[in-house]
């Protein structure tokens, strides 16, 4: 307890930078994966099979590898930019394929009644999509979205281990290694951490669950 | 207004619509009866392209339908059409499933389109469920808050899926009678029913459809009265005698 009251600057620090990869790549995901399963829908093949490969890819991917190629492979084809943004963008890519996953799955659930009522007085496929089937997914979208978002945040972990500086794995690293705490109270502060980021991101959820499943 | 020639269809090994031949001029009310399985609801379908077709050629007032994208789309936007499930838009209130397609298909501003929308929902007779979502109302104000969806496009012609099949029996008038307005309004139908009634006091036409192909084209009167067929014969003494 007490290392964890010594250092609590460096934990709050490093929260703010988990957070901050989060909500780029939760925000970056969200937007990748809704097109996505808009392809993966479509009435066009080759946008389904850009659907399809993208998700096929980075879904079976390990997470690790996947940063491997954003960290090493990009500055090797002479792609430079800071650290946190090739771990941000390739966590983003990686979780970008449940989301689309999640989101394809919500659109499967809207009757296909609606889709057809909604051709039928003109709408092309990007309006009935946005228009009609979508705020209708969202109801059924909401319960496994939360669970890609909050393993998206576990994962953000992975990216700390991987050289961006100063989240909250991070801090728990420079603890223990550099200056040679004990580890398992450094590391139940960083479990406390996390789940002060997890917990409340899941009452959130809920709390849109209940909201959207009113709109019926 | 709608025509279509050699048309044929399959679903896998099935041969759901067997070169079908058919021409509907404009203001003409065609009611198509016939078992289930017979192929009219394909028939209906595959007028506006919800089900391409395997061969042959439809026209809509003159124009062959497109294969696909926004031809199509534009196509549809003139083919109204009522399902048998209803079909309306879950999340959105009466009005807004009216004013959805004038907004965003045709463009027009949104308060002109809300004012079309309650003047045909005042002509529907449910210009009170308005603010409603569809949940909320009953299956014969459902459908008629569909078929008002479906005007607010200006249509040139109306197909109807089976209108009133998923209906309670004292609802289905209501949609008829709405219906029935419409056809004496010299709007061009094709109607997917069983409704004899409805049959006999609006249809200018009625084809009896079995196993694909249209078995039978004559007047309401005549095909009532003494259908020429053998499996009319039958279909209409089992609708008759219950």
């Amino acid at each position: 307890m007490h290392v964890i009251l010594a250092n609590l600057p460096l934990y709050l620090t490093g929260m703010a930078t988990t957070l901050e990869i989060c909500l780029y790549a939760g925000a970056l995901s969200l937007l990748i994966g809704t097109i996505l399963a808009g392809f993966r829908v479509s009435p066009l093949p080759p946008l389904r099979g850009v659907g399809t490969s993208w998700v096929t890819v980075f879904r079976n991917c390990p997470l690790t590898v996947v940063l491997f190629f954003m960290a090493f492979g990009f500055p090797e084809l002479g792609i430079n930019f800071p650290y946190f943004w090739f771990g941000t963008v390739g966590l983003a890519l990686y979780t970008s394929a449940f989301v689309c996953e999640a989101i394809r799955s919500g659109i499967n659930s809207v009757p296909p009644g609606q889709a057809e009522a909604a051709r039928s007085i003109g709408l092309g496929f990007g309006q009935s999509l946005t228009s009609v089937v979508l705020p209708q997914a969202v109801r059924t979208v909401v319960p496994p979205l939360g669970s890609v978002i909050i393993a998206m945040i576990k994962n953000s972990a992975i990216v700390g281990a991987f050289g961006v500086g100063g989240d909250l794995y991070a801090a728990g690293i420079t603890l223990t290694s550099a200056r040679g705490e004990a580890a398992l109270p450094v590391l139940t502060g960083v479990v406390i951490g996390y789940l002060l980021i997890t917990v409340p991101a899941g009452l959130l959820l809920g709390t849109l669950e209940r909201k959207v499943a009113v709109l019926r | 207004m709608i025509r279509a020639s050699a048309v044929d269809k399959h679903f896998g090994s099935l041969h759901v619509l067997k070169d079908i031949t058919l021409d509907v001029p404009r203001g003409q009310v065609v009611v198509v009866l016939g078992p289930s399985g017979s192929g009219k609801s394909t028939l209906c379908r595959v007028v506006n392209r919800l089900e391409p077709v395997d061969s042959g050629d439809i026209a809509i007032d003159g124009v062959p339908l497109p294969a696909e994208g926004r031809e199509l789309a534009e196509l549809r936007a003139d083919v109204g059409m009522v399902f048998q499930q209803f079909n309306l838009f879950a999340h959105k209130t009466i009005v807004d499933n009216v004013v959805l397609g004038p907004v965003k298909v045709r463009r027009i501003d949104k308060e002109t389109a809300r004012q079309d929308a309650m003047r045909l929902l005042e002509r529907v007779g449910i210009a009170d469920q308005a603010g409603k979502y569809p949940a909320q109302l009953s299956g014969g104000q459902q459908q008629r808050a569909a078929i008002a969806r479906a005007l607010a496009m200006r249509p040139k012609v109306m197909l109807f899926d089976e209108p009133t099949s998923a209906l309670d029996p004292e609802m289905i008038n209501e949609v008829l009678d709405v219906m029935a307005d419409l056809a004496a309004e010299g709007m061009t139908m094709l109607v997917i029913s069983h409704e004899m009634g409805f049959a006999r006091r609006a249809a200018h036409r009625v084809l009896f459809m079995d196993d694909g192909e249209i078995a039978e084209d004559s007047t309401p009167e005549d095909f009532f009265r003494a259908p020429r067929s053998e499996r009319a014969t039958d279909f209409l003494s089992k609708i008759l005698t219950h």
